[in-house]
């Protein structure tokens, strides 16, 4: 590594670090988001997001090398963790550091996008089957059914055999519509009470149609779970990628993703542990993040907490 | 609406959830591209027999046909005939499940009494010390890819200290051969790093669910008033507060109880496990048409009979519970 690009990685930490601490100013206004930095887990978690986000923004400035170039197939091959190539070099002779940072775009975006479709689809169809109630809850609540009975492994697995090569933008779609069900059933349970208060029945009295009514004033207001469940949802996408990668179906190489790289270094894991160390461990630190940060959203946004200092 | 008059609307209910995913199943895997001929069998490839193939397991007939076909079978308790093992499915099978069950019951063992134990303790020593460090344990354990932690397990105790077999169910040599003590000693020293793997990750969300269970608990007014009258902390917090905790705990049960065996699909595959999970994976890889709508058969029964499980012995358990079937709405896992 560079003098310039341990310097660049210096400022995303220290960034990061103040970013979170001048969220956390503003935040002493609102008791709702004091709630959530009096979490020490939870603030730490933003912190280590934001960092990673950062990373994944400016990867051309923080990683020492090209991420897929084979720097020295024979002389630095498995090469183990030094100055030059922090975190080692992996079978094929490319920094690991460099695919790391690089791998951050890479799962961090499946993770985003595949959660932002799940919980999307999931908000629409539990929102309407809540709404709408009778013959469309039925047969939305029943699909609910029949998806959480699938092993969702499974489904991708036979996705992923339909199509062989998977495009990028397709996997983020079969993860998000194979992750929607859970989120689904919260929110039509959550819609079930609010469409029986006085502000729909007023906005309905006013003439409002079902899509204004839903979108204005039901959804916003399931706001708190639908949160929730995509900071929770963000970690079990970049979970399942990991998985399918390691099954050789995820993304594909040489594009540098933290679960695939978990499988590049398998092979190799009790001569040259490093690649698989460092993947797998960028993965945990991610999830734990979105988790510690979905605990203090819990709290901040439960209204049973409102007034409360536990 | 009456208990029995429930329960047989939730089994009618239960029966066309699990016929939806096997007729799902059915008809992914038959459009899927492939046929006999993708398998690694070497006679297969053979493009001379490849429609001899097609025209005996019925392939070139239309889908809705297929799809009949198969469901006077089923009806008939056949499951088919695997082409890529060239045997029944129900042998393969009854020859898999076995050890997915010995690998799933106990890493749910472990799961549970490390969970629940740790939730407890937790709870009773809430926002001190050790509750802060095991909050943190629990969170980190929680969120570690299970497949990662297998490897790096593998790595710590088989290859830097080899205390624990790399993989397989049993001594390779000897156990398939003999029956005796040591081959029992040998299965559950093979058994160790799988059920642990599977066990550790799941015993931390256990364990945080349990503790946020307790102290939900822990703020409605009965347990004020089992303070109020004096009964001591120790009291207050097992027999009063876990009891209740514990009902949820069951739900959480029925939810893991079908994760464990299909979560274990890549655990069987890194610890060379000869359970359904790698069957299932196998059989789709090499669109095994028979074998893969068993399999989801199958994951889909578990589903299905965990939630069955849990809601009846919530009903038990909970005398405040009744309502109707379409209202129950699963916990989250804290």
């Amino acid at each position: 590594m560079t003098l310039a690009t341990w310097f660049a990685l210096l400022v995303a930490i220290i960034l990061a670090a103040e970013t979170v601490r001048a969220l956390r100013q503003r935040a002493l206004g609102s008791e709702r988001w004091r709630r959530f930095f009096r979490h020490p887990t939870a603030a730490w978690g933003l912190v280590i997001l934001v960092f990673l986000i950062m990373v994944a923004v400016a990867a051309p400035l923080i990683a020492p090398f090209d991420p897929d170039r084979q720097l020295d197939i024979i002389g630095l091959k498995n090469h183990p963790p030094s100055w030059t190539f922090p975190l080692g070099t992996d079978v094929l002779s490319r920094d690991v550091w460099s695919r790391i940072v690089y791998g951050a775009r890479v799962s961090l975006g499946i993770g985003g996008l595949g959660a932002l479709v799940a919980v999307s689809v999931g908000s629409l169809v539990g929102a309407v089957a809540g709404y709408y109630r009778r013959w469309v809850d039925a047969v939305l609540m029943r699909t609910v059914d029949v998806g959480l009975a699938l092993p969702r492994i499974f489904i991708l697995l036979m996705a992923v055999a339909l199509w062989d090569r998977l495009p990028f933008g397709v996997l983020v779609l079969v993860i998000g519509l194979t992750s929607w069900f859970g989120t689904g059933r919260l929110v039509r349970a959550e819609v079930l009470s609010l469409r029986e208060r006085d502000y729909v029945l007023a906005a309905r009295a006013l003439g409002a149609g079902a899509g204004g009514v839903i979108f204005r004033h039901v959804l916003p207001n399931a706001a708190a779970p639908i949160i929730v469940s995509a900071a929770l949802g963000v970690g079990n996408v970049l979970l399942l990628e990991a998985s399918l990668s390691y099954l050789g179906i995820g993304v594909r190489p040489p594009t540098p993703s933290w679960g695939n790289m978990i499988a590049d270094g398998a092979p190799n894991i009790y001569t040259a542990p490093w690649t698989t160390l460092a993947a797998g461990l960028a993965i945990s630190l991610v999830v734990m993040s979105l988790n510690a940060v979905a605990d203090g959203l819990r709290d901040a946004l439960d209204p049973r907490e409102e007034g409360s200092t536990t | 609406m009456t208990g029995v008059v429930w329960l047989l609307r939730r089994l009618v209910a239960s029966v066309a959830i699990i016929f939806a995913v096997v007729t799902l199943v059915f008809i992914l895997i038959h459009v899927a591209p492939g046929d006999p001929c993708v398998g690694s069998d070497e006679s297969a490839r053979d493009p001379a027999m490849c429609p001899l193939l097609i025209r005996q397991f019925g392939l070139d007939q239309p889908l809705y046909v297929q799809y009949g076909r198969y469901l006077l079978q089923l009806l008939q308790g056949n499951l088919g005939y695997s082409f890529s093992l060239h045997r029944p499915v129900r042998d393969a099978l009854a020859e898999t499940i076995p050890f997915t069950l010995q690998l799933a019951g106990v890493a749910l063992l472990i799961d549970f009494l490390v969970g629940l134990g740790l939730g407890i303790y937790q709870a009773l020593r809430v926002n001190r010390l050790p509750d802060l460090v095991l909050s943190n344990v629990t969170l980190f354990a929680y969120s570690l890819p299970t497949f990662w932690l297998a490897l790096v397990l593998l790595l710590l105790f088989a290859e830097k200290v080899k205390l624990f077999p790399l993989g397989g169910p049993s001594d390779p040599v000897l156990c398939p051969l003999i029956d005796s003590a040591y081959c029992v000693a040998d299965r559950i020293w093979h058994l160790v790093l799988p059920a642990l793997t599977l066990g550790l990750v799941g015993a931390a969300g256990t364990a945080r669910f349990q503790r946020a269970a307790m102290l939900e608990v822990a703020q409605q007014d009965f347990v004020r008033t089992a303070r109020a009258k004096g009964l001591s902390e120790r009291r207050v917090v097992l027999r009063h507060q876990l009891r209740n905790a514990l009902l949820s705990f069951i739900t959480r049960f029925g939810l893991t109880l079908p994760f464990l065996l299909t979560g274990a699909v890549l655990i069987e595959t890194i610890f060379a496990w000869p359970g359904m999970g790698r069957l299932a994976v196998d059989a789709i890889l090499t669109r095994d048409h028979a074998l893969v709508t068993a399999t989801g058969l199958i994951a889909s029964t578990v589903v299905v009979s965990g939630n069955f499980l849990a809601d009846i012995l919530i009903g038990i358990a909970d005398p405040r519970v009744r309502v109707a079937a379409d209202e129950a709405v699963p916990l989250l896992p804290a």
